[in-house]
């Protein structure tokens, strides 16, 4: 698998995010207690080998920076190759703001022309699974196909999938078009936007852009060659997490209580990694009371927790009570508290007897460093 | 100054077996054995070394080091990967005169004098492997400078009724040491020996050398080094530790040092994130708690997955407790793997044991600690 290279494209649309994504990327968004939603893209390129891995980001990227370091907890700390994160120049003379992340990819047109591998695997971040990618790459090589994007087949989970890329397939296996699940249709072919390629290919699709300039982005410029080349369809058919609004990023969490897919996502084709923070075992103490939930390290349980998913270094005070929550790292949750159906972003502060609640379909998103 | 010498460097003993473990050490050395659900006892050591800013250090190896090797790698968990100094791994070596083991403590240091000379460092700080403790040494540096001493040993009172189990040492008014007790039967103090030392670099060398040429002599610090230096009269102080500090040279106390840190008052903080005990870090998800799972009083790491009961215990990562199992007042290190309806009390599972279902673990008749090894 040293010939393939890894893109991972942060230009993603954060606009159902709402404040979870505020202030970082889709990718930087922490996730299942002690992830980030990159975490699982980069795992799954790192496991079937691929050492020369690049994020092309869209600003806001001092998150991402932060998580990923020198990519040392990916084995992407290499001499040859390794991890590159690329963000948007900004040149002084021309201030105009480009929409659009094509302008990246050409920027650094020159890293990919470099780069010694001859096939590319670009993907985005908010499609968390556990996938096989070499087995995919086998398919993408065997069948001669110019371009393959792996997809999972739906039925009936439209709304997991919402605004998701929705390939038409005929019958041969062949993409004839790419449109989008705008929730009418129940069976559907989801896009995982996972796309495998020749490096010659996509340089030429990024070139072709420079000369006519009729794309902003990089995903509009390969759906405008799909009728002109020969795309294959791969299917996936494991878990598939789509993380694109507040709702989706609330229901992944919780579905993750449910032991196996959490044991499908995290072990099937090789362990999913992270930054690792140090923290000492989960303390639970003669009070606490825990049940269907998911709990990282450096945590003090001392109150009642249920269905939630909490992230490290996080306190829960004697007779809190918390329920249905998503509780993200060095959050404070003192005595007494009530919590049901609230996303808590990182490091805040609940006092003792505050209560707050939110509904299934509409979790209440507390955004992060505040004191309520 | 040149960037290799050294204020002060570190030599860290931890060739131990540690015989009392029982099959705990058949195969790794003691510093190498679980604890506190995530850390081997090295950890402590080692980070107490990295948080007090000495990052060179010699690690003396002897007895079944390939665990202990891989572990401490090239030091990065401890943040010892450095270009200067850092970690070192010394084993006992062939020379052109021929190689031998260690034969004590001091013969240890003796046999890498070129590891210590090369960093021309003006203390040597000298530690064991053996022990679960926080103390940060360049307090006690400073402590060593200000009495400007010539060796410096770190004191902890133990109960008197203990004191027969230690060395003891017995000081006058300014905390100077004037006698040394090896596990006395009449202790006159109940200061004992914490196994750790700062020496004046050029004073220890004397010794040493002393030492060696001495053919009667254990080739050990307790023994034979600090007694000899207190017959010269040279000046060596006690400093005092106040804290928790444990050796867990038994079965029994490697158990009850588990269980003092699920005690509310335990006075060893594994929390405080400005004195972070580093570990190696296990690549697991969070863990997990059923419907049927019930947890108090316990430490739980990452990748557990609790179907049943778990009362007071230290849980190491990669548990998986089966629905109706009861643990209680257990340690169970990592990869252990317990079926349906199993009953465990008071025991030790050592790693990656599979416990059938509706197995019984206890000592009934003594109400002893019963230790798992497949």
């Amino acid at each position: 698998m040293h010939d393939i290279m890894g893109i991972i494209n942060l230009s993603e649309d954060e606009t159902a995010m709402g404040d979870i994504a505020k202030y970082r990327p889709i990718g930087a968004v922490p996730i299942a207690g002690r992830y980030r939603v990159i975490d699982f893209i980069l795992s799954n390129m790192v496991n079937i080998g691929i050492q020369n891995v690049s994020i092309f980001t869209q600003g806001k990227s001092r998150s991402i920076v932060e998580h990923l370091g020198h990519g040392k907890e990916w084995d992407l700390d290499r001499k040859k190759d390794g991890l590159f994160v690329f963000n948007p120049y900004v040149n002084p003379m021309d201030s105009t703001y480009y929409k659009g992340d094509m302008k990246n990819f050409k920027d650094q047109l020159e890293y990919i022309k470099c780069s010694k591998q001859k096939y590319v695997i670009l993907s985005r971040s908010y499609m968390i699974c556990n996938v096989d990618l070499s087995a995919a790459f086998k398919f993408h090589k065997e069948s001669t196909a110019d371009i393959t994007i792996l997809y999972k087949k739906i039925q009936g989970e439209k709304n997991k999938y919402i605004n998701c890329d929705a390939l038409n397939i005929g019958e041969n296996g062949k993409v004839i078009s790419i449109g989008r699940n705008i929730g009418k249709e129940s069976n559907l072919n989801i896009s995982m936007e996972m796309y495998i390629l020749k490096k010659e290919l996509l340089i030429e699709i990024i070139e072709n852009n420079i000369l006519k300039g009729d794309t902003m982005y990089l995903k509009e410029a390969i759906h405008q060659q799909v009728r002109k080349l020969n795309v294959n369809g791969y299917i996936f058919n494991g878990y598939l997490g789509c993380i694109n609004s507040v709702e989706n990023y609330y229901r992944v969490n919780m579905e993750l209580l449910d032991v196996e897919i959490s044991k499908e996502l995290f072990y099937r084709n090789g362990c999913i990694y992270t930054n690792i923070k140090d923290e000492p075992p989960t303390k639970y103490t003669e009070t606490a009371n825990a049940v269907n939930s998911m709990v990282a390290s450096g945590c003090v349980i001392e109150g009642n927790i249920e269905r939630c998913v909490i992230s490290r270094r996080v306190k829960i005070g004697k007779n809190a009570v918390v329920k249905d929550c998503v509780i993200m790292q060095k959050c404070i949750i003192e005595d007494g508290a009530v919590l049901q159906n609230v996303i808590l972003d990182k490091n805040i502060e609940i006092s003792s007897g505050v209560v707050l609640r939110g509904s299934v379909k509409k979790p209440l998103v507390i955004m992060k460093n505040q004191k309520i | 100054m040149s960037r290799e010498n050294k204020e002060i460097i570190a030599m860290l003993l931890a060739g131990g077996q540690g015989s009392r473990l029982n099959m705990l050490t058949e195969n790794i050395a003691k510093p190498a054995v679980p604890f506190g659900g995530k850390y081997r006892i090295i950890d402590f050591t080692l980070s107490n070394c990295s948080n007090s800013g000495i990052y060179t250090i010699g690690v003396l190896t002897q007895y079944r080091p390939l665990e202990l090797n891989k572990h401490i790698g090239i030091g990065s968990p401890w943040d010892l990967d450095r270009k200067d100094g850092g970690v070192t791994i010394l084993a006992p070596f062939m020379g052109a005169k021929g190689g031998r083991w260690y034969k004590g403590t001091a013969n240890a240091i003796y046999e890498n004098f070129h590891f210590i000379e090369q960093y021309d460092p003006e203390f040597v700080l000298i530690l064991s492997g053996d022990h679960i403790y926080k103390m940060d040494y360049s307090l006690m540096l400073d402590y060593h400078k200000e009495k400007a001493a010539e060796a410096t040993i770190a004191v902890i009172g133990v109960p008197w009724e203990d004191t027969h189990k230690f060395g003891i040492m017995n000081i006058d008014e300014s905390r100077r040491i004037i006698e040394f007790d090896e596990k006395p039967k009449k202790a006159k103090s109940n200061l004992a020996s914490m196994g750790i030392y700062i020496f004046n670099w050029k004073t220890l060398k004397k010794y040493l050398v002393e030492d060696e040429a001495d053919k009667k002599s254990h080739n050990d610090f307790g023994k034979n080094i600090i007694p000899n230096m207190l017959r010269d009269g040279i000046s060596i102080y006690s400093y005092l530790f106040n804290g928790y500090w444990k050796d867990v040279g038994e079965v029994k106390s490697l158990w009850e040092s588990n269980m003092d840190l699920l005690k509310e008052d335990s006075t060893l903080d594994l929390y405080d994130p400005n004195w972070k005990i580093y570990s190696k870090n296990p690549v697991n998800p969070p863990h997990y708690i059923s419907n049927t799972g019930k947890v108090k009083s316990s430490l739980l790491n990452e990748g557990c997955i609790i179907h049943g009961e778990v009362n007071n215990c230290v849980l190491f990562p990669g548990v998986v407790v089966g629905e109706n199992s009861v643990v209680v007042d257990s340690v169970i290190m990592p990869g252990v793997k317990i079926g349906e309806r199993a009953m465990i009390k008071k025991s030790i599972i050592m790693s990656n044991v599979v416990i059938p279902a509706g197995a019984i673990i206890e000592d009934k008749a003594n109400n002893g600690i019963t230790l798992v090894n497949q």
